[in-house]
């Protein structure tokens, strides 16, 4: 399947990652490949076949409405690159 | 309005549901803590953690579903919404995609003009809320605060049935009324527990296509909904008379300056790249379950509003304001057992007992009388012992010993009837040798006076004679 500039775009952009044009025609042939491999599957007939969704024979597993505040602030802002006192910090996304 | 075009609104509300712990995970689901103190490691998506989901959450879903007339899906679905935004920390919301718990459904509204019309709605659905960003306190960083994610949500859907700012106005209402009753939503659009976003079109009247859809967000009060959905009406016509092109735009609603601006072009139609969501097994409704969550239900509003109609002999306007919550729906039934001056209750309930809580910003679970003592109060007006005047004062002395009946008070304030004759007659007698002028004015046919003469009567009472046996004794006197 033939992978078009735009679509790259596009992947690109929902991923958050940017390509010059040199890495464009390396992704571009990389994930023509991919695409190819998964056709593959496509010559399988699956009339009449539900998706299989989940691997295990599961259901309703609900949990009682009850509060466990298992960790604090702190330990909660341990591993963030970028916080103060009470907040996580994040690049400014927004235009004000 | 330009009568040439019709607006075509469809509203998604999104309201918090009313349980201890979150969605998915077992931190506190509360409005207004310290930040980031109501996380864990679900909410922040550490990595290998597992949802489990809410029974609590399930079940108010249902019941919301049950009381807007919606169908219940008995095989439900979880998907996963992906977007990259730092309010949600796993990169996907879950939420339900093709599986919504409620599917069809509709509201009843009343119009100003005295019909009602049904909004009907598309679905609503279980899903999760996302965490706070703080936009404003630093200049290069965002803030983020995930009290608030995980949160469990319903978000409802309606078709594109509302045609107008109070119709918007009269729906919110509606839905805000019946979440409190089911006790599911606490409501408040201020803090965000209840937030509406509209979709607004105009086409003209007449035609069966849609025009071009703009999303308006951020009204953080009904009234703001409907000015918002007012602006954006002659926004649209002013712009398809002048000939230009709606633009399929997502709009916000500024308040201050009463007006909605442009916040982003749809153009670039979001990929959400639903899908469904493998950590969480597929939720089965029984009969079984509606059963029981069905038992559980109120009386809704509309019911009762029927019922005080009926039942009570209320007019409508009475009926609607004592339906209002379901707690002066309580109380004043609660009055009614004792006392079959329904009217009575009624006015007491509405009038006195709200006049006096909203005074003193208190709610009625707050009130401290019983309804047995107001029933007793309206019993003592009835049996000619105290005036209705009288019994405003018996009430605020009332309300200050509430341990007393509303005799022991009466008596003490001295404001026992007089329905004793001869104490009467002497009375007067004194008031009609005051106005002689006047009694010859009567006598040749000005009726009106007999106020005249009550007033001076009751005034020399000191309001305590019965107004009933005072007119009528005046009356004969005149009439001699």
């Amino acid at each position: 399947m033939k992978i078009t500039d735009k679509k790259i775009d596009e992947i690109a952009n929902l991923a958050r990652l940017e390509f010059n044009a040199n890495e464009k025609i390396k992704i571009k042939t990389d994930l023509e490949k991919i695409v190819d491999f998964f056709d593959k599957l496509s010559e399988v007939n699956t009339d009449g076949v539900e998706p299989l969704i989940y691997m295990i024979d599961c259901q309703n597993n609900l949990r009682e409405d009850e509060i466990k505040n298992e960790i604090s602030k702190e330990e909660a802002l341990k591993n963030a690159p970028d916080k103060d006192s009470d907040y996580f910090k994040v690049p400014k996304f927004i235009k004000k | 309005m330009n009568s040439k075009y019709e607006v075509v609104i469809g509203l998604e509300i999104h309201a918090q549901l009313l349980t201890k712990s979150k969605a998915f995970s077992g931190d506190r689901a509360e409005y207004g803590n310290h930040p980031n103190t109501n996380v864990s490691v679900v909410s922040l998506a550490h990595p290998g953690t597992l949802p489990r989901h809410n029974k609590n959450a399930v079940e108010k879903a249902i019941k919301i579903g049950l009381a807007f007339n919606c169908q219940i899906e008995r095989y439900n679905k979880y998907s996963r919404k992906n977007y990259f935004y730092a309010d949600l920390p796993k990169g996907y919301q879950i939420t339900q995609f093709d599986t919504p718990i409620c599917k069809g459904g509709f509201v009843k509204i009343k119009l100003k003009n005295g019909t009602s019309k049904k909004i009907r709605l598309t679905r609503a659905h279980m899903e999760e809320d996302t965490g706070k960003s703080i936009h404003d306190i630093e200049p290069q960083n965002s803030l983020i605060d995930y009290n608030r994610a995980g949160t469990p949500l319903i978000e409802i859907v309606t078709e594109p049935d509302i045609r107008t700012g109070e119709e918007a106005f009269q729906f919110l209402t509606e839905v805000r009324k019946i979440l409190r009753y089911l006790d599911v939503c606490d409501g408040n659009m201020e803090e965000g527990s209840l937030r509406c976003d509209c979709n607004i079109s105009v086409r003209p009247i007449g035609s069966s296509e849609f025009g071009t859809k703009v999303e308006v967000k951020n009204m953080n009060s009904m009234s703001n909904v409907k000015r918002a959905i007012e602006f954006e009406t002659e926004r649209q016509i002013t712009a398809i008379e002048k000939g230009e092109k709606i633009a399929a735009e997502t709009r916000s609603f500024d308040a201050l300056k009463n007006l909605t601006f442009s916040l982003r072009s749809k153009e670039m139609v979001n990929d959400y790249r639903y899908f469904p969501e493998p950590d969480l097994p597929p939720l089965i409704v029984s009969d079984e379950m509606i059963k029981q969550i069905a038992k559980q239900m109120p009386q809704l509003p509309e019911q009762l509003y029927e019922k005080f109609l009926n039942n009570y002999n209320l007019g409508s306007y009475d009926a609607s304001v004592l339906t209002e919550t379901k707690e002066i729906a309580a109380f004043f039934e609660s009055i009614c057992k004792t006392c079959s001056n329904y009217k009575a209750a009624a006015n007491w309930t509405m009038v006195h007992i709200k006049g006096y809580l909203n005074e003193n910003a208190l709610e009625f679970d707050d009130f401290k009388l019983s309804p047995e003592k107001i029933s007793n109060l309206i019993n003592l007006i009835d049996e000619g012992k105290i005036s209705n005047s009288a019994a405003q004062k018996v009430f605020a002395e009332l309300i200050n010993h509430p341990n007393d009946t509303s005799e022991i008070i009466a008596q003490r304030l001295n404001l026992i009837q007089t329905s004793d004759t001869t104490e009467l007659e002497k009375l007067i007698e004194t008031a009609l040798n005051k106005y002689p002028q006047k009694i010859n004015e009567y006598k040749s046919g000005k009726t009106g006076l007999l106020g005249l003469f009550m007033g001076e009567v009751m005034k020399l009472s000191g309001g305590k004679a019965d107004p009933k046996i005072a007119s009528k004794l005046i009356k004969d006197k005149l009439e001699k």
